[in-house]
């Protein structure tokens, strides 16, 4: 339960870590919150000849809205985003899914670029990206890029960030007066791994019809991805019992596996009772904003 | 490959210098560097909370983190925050209510609970439940505990000068 010997970095800004990783690459890994990566390299799981550790990089955490973008710098802790005042009123959906995350002792030190990174099928942050189209800013030391999330995250545990780039900054559109959101999942314990959860974004029109949606499972085999099947039954019409009752019965048919936490079974059913619920929520919120 | 690392820290409120292998764990610093063994090591993992200390006031677990990354921080164990009597209601409590048994757990919870009430002044009876559910304990079914902190939780409310003066 002790880590392999590593030899420890820790840059005080982003250039000097996009420089070390230029010239360790894949023998070099990021250290920032080390709520994930720290018990792999306990169980040996992971081993790096090089730790380049970024929390001495002030210039990665904040918390800004800038022409209705949100921008998160890589370095944010959970516990910051929680207790924000400006992710409550510009990402609500971002602030209710942090409820969800982990215990306080791991919201003190988890980062949200971190989540990202790290890819696991479970996490919530995936989930609400997708839900409300956020992206992240990938550099290295000669480029720079700004890619979808759903383009970023590729898989289980599996991304698109080359040896040598970090996420330096999170972007979320800001919420604007016409959409609803929800979250829900299920966990064994509060604060443990989520089995299933559900993120949902709803854009309404001027007539109370859903102009858009999304609907996003979290827990599934490849990680946080979209129930198209369920969003077409809302999208056109409004939140009648009739459409909340075609999108659960299609969520009960996503491809989910089975492990040792629940059935594949248990999964799809999540899925279905979970989506109900933020429906409904949904619901009871379009009704308190008067939209 | 792995060169030792120098570390300047405020431990319990007390300057220490050295130098530091950079995969000792934060917990072993503590426990077998500075023979602070009331951070007890449990899972070394993250997911059962003994090893809960205070790292720049909010709590953390020392087994996730690296005594190399200490330099310029500030750490809190339970042996200085025992001695500085911020936490003296809650260990009563805990002692009154036998929020206790074999006491393994009891150092990490006392910290979480400590950060929790801080974090969460007026907390109800499920907010607590929550918040101490970020550690475990194998011997109290937990529910001794919960009456423990929610003891406190109130008391506290009911005399907000003690919050003020922190």
């Amino acid at each position: 339960m002790k880590p392999a010997p590593f030899e420890y970095l820790s840059p005080k800004t982003t250039e000097a870590a996009l420089d070390l990783l230029a010239t360790h690459g894949s023998d070099a890994r990021i250290l920032a919150g080390g709520q994930s990566l720290v018990p792999l390299l306990n169980f040996r799981m992971a081993r790096f000849k090089y730790l380049v550790d970024i929390n001495g990089i002030a210039e990665l955490d904040y918390i800004k809205l800038d022409n209705d973008m949100l921008r998160i710098g890589a370095l944010t802790r959970y516990r910051t985003i929680e207790t924000s005042a400006v992710v409550a009123h510009a990402a609500p959906l971002l602030a209710e899914a942090t409820q969800h995350v982990a215990h306080l002792p791991i919201r003190t030190r988890g980062t949200i670029a971190g989540s990202l990174a790290h890819a696991d099928p479970a996490g919530e942050y995936a989930a609400v990206m997708l839900a409300l189209d956020g992206s992240v800013v990938v550099k290295s030391k000669s480029d720079h890029r700004t890619t979808q999330i759903g383009e970023f995250i590729q898989g289980m545990f599996t991304t698109d960030l080359n040896p040598d780039e970090m996420i330096v900054e999170v972007l979320v559109p800001q919420a604007r007066g016409n959409q609803v959101f929800g979250f829900e999942e299920f966990a064994r314990r509060p604060g443990d791994l989520a089995v299933v959860g559900i993120a949902l974004r709803i854009d309404f029109d001027s007539y109370d019809g859903i102009e858009d949606a999304r609907i996003v499972a979290l827990g599934g085999s490849n990680g946080a991805s979209r129930i198209a099947a369920s969003e077409v039954e809302i999208k056109g019409h409004g939140l009648t019992v009739d459409q909340i009752e075609r999108a659960c019965r299609a969520a009960a048919e996503v491809d989910m596996h089975s492990d040792i936490h629940a059935t594949a079974e248990l999964r799809r059913h999540l899925c279905s009772a979970l989506l109900k619920r933020v429906l409904l929520k949904a619901q009871r919120r379009e009704r308190e904003a008067g939209t | 490959m792995s060169g030792e690392i120098k570390i300047a820290v405020t431990v319990n409120g007390r300057q220490v210098d050295a130098t530091v292998s950079p995969r000792l764990l934060l917990s072993d610093f503590l426990r077998d560097s500075l023979r602070l063994t009331a951070t007890h090591v449990g899972c070394e993992h993250g997911v059962c909370g003994a090893c809960t200390i205070l790292f720049d006031g909010q709590a953390a677990r020392s087994c996730l983190l690296f005594a190399a990354q200490l330099d310029g921080h500030n750490i809190w164990t339970l042996e200085g925050l025992s001695a500085s009597g911020d936490i003296a209601d809650l260990q009563d409590a805990f002692s009154r209510h036998h929020a206790l048994q074999c006491g393994y757990c009891t150092p990490g919870m006392l910290i979480v609970a400590h950060d929790f009430l801080k974090a969460h002044p007026s907390p109800t009876a499920a907010d607590i439940q929550q918040g101490m559910s970020a550690n475990l304990c194998r011997c109290t079914g937990y529910w001794h505990i919960l009456d423990a902190v929610k003891e406190v939780a109130e008391r506290r409310g009911r005399s907000p000068s003690v919050e003020d003066s922190e």
